[in-house]
């Protein structure tokens, strides 16, 4: 996919390996928030302590998408 | 305000004792007080042995926030200066993970800075530790205070 109308998504760590894959792109059209992606890449429902960013901001499940954007998924933070 | 994440090991005071070496001209005579977290591997963790670690990140993101976190500490409190050191990949037992120094002409703004750049950077630094034990490795799911 080349187009500009895609969202790129990338998963980290344990969501990650439970996946099985770390990034994927899907079109746009059709997808108005966090919680759509999410549908629209797993049919399983998101784990509960998911934390979501766009571009690379925290952000909420409600957050608003649109194409060209990054959007990730992945579980508590456990730096330092 | 510095911040470096790296793959390659460091000795905190080394990078300490070369930060403040060719810093210090930006704020001679004017730094009273120092305050500095290192936050180093243990082998064990909620009751058992630990023999590694892998660190993942979210590159870029991290920066982000390190920077992020850092900038609202500088504009909390009256500092000299900041530097943020964390490693990412594979680390061994006692290695060095993250090292968080502060700068100021007191040391209530230092202690109090510091606390707050290792607090926030473990509640919103996109790092995760996935640890090696005995029995195999593990994601670690939350972090301790």
């Amino acid at each position: 996919m080349t187009s500009m109308n895609v969202i790129t998504i990338r998963y980290f760590a344990s969501l990650r390996e439970r996946l099985g894959r770390s990034e994927d792109q899907v079109e746009a059209t059709g997808l108005s928030c966090v919680a759509d992606v999410w549908g629209r890449v797993s049919a399983e429902s998101l784990p509960a302590n998911t934390l979501v960013a766009i571009n690379q901001e925290y952000a909420s499940l409600e957050s608003t998408v649109r194409a060209g954007d990054e959007v990730a998924f992945f579980p508590p933070v456990t730096g330092g | 305000m510095t911040i470096l994440i790296q793959k390659e090991g460091f000795d905190p005071w080394r990078e300490l004792a070369a930060y403040q070496e060719t810093h210090t001209s930006d704020w001679a005579g004017r730094y009273g007080a120092t305050a500095v977290f290192i936050g180093s591997l243990r082998d064990f963790n909620q009751g058992q042995a630990v023999t590694g670690m892998t660190l993942e990140h979210y590159p870029g993101m991290t920066e982000g926030y390190l920077e992020k976190i850092s900038s609202e500490a500088c504009a909390r409190w009256e500092l000299l200066d900041t530097l943020v050191i964390h490693r990412y990949g594979p680390l061994s037992l006692d290695d060095p993970i993250v090292l968080v120094a502060v700068w100021s002409a007191h040391r209530d703004a230092a202690f109090a800075a510091c606390r707050y750049l290792i607090d926030e950077l473990k509640t919103r630094a996109p790092f995760w530790k996935q640890e090696t034990t005995p029995g195999g490795v593990r994601w670690v799911e939350e972090n301790k205070p």
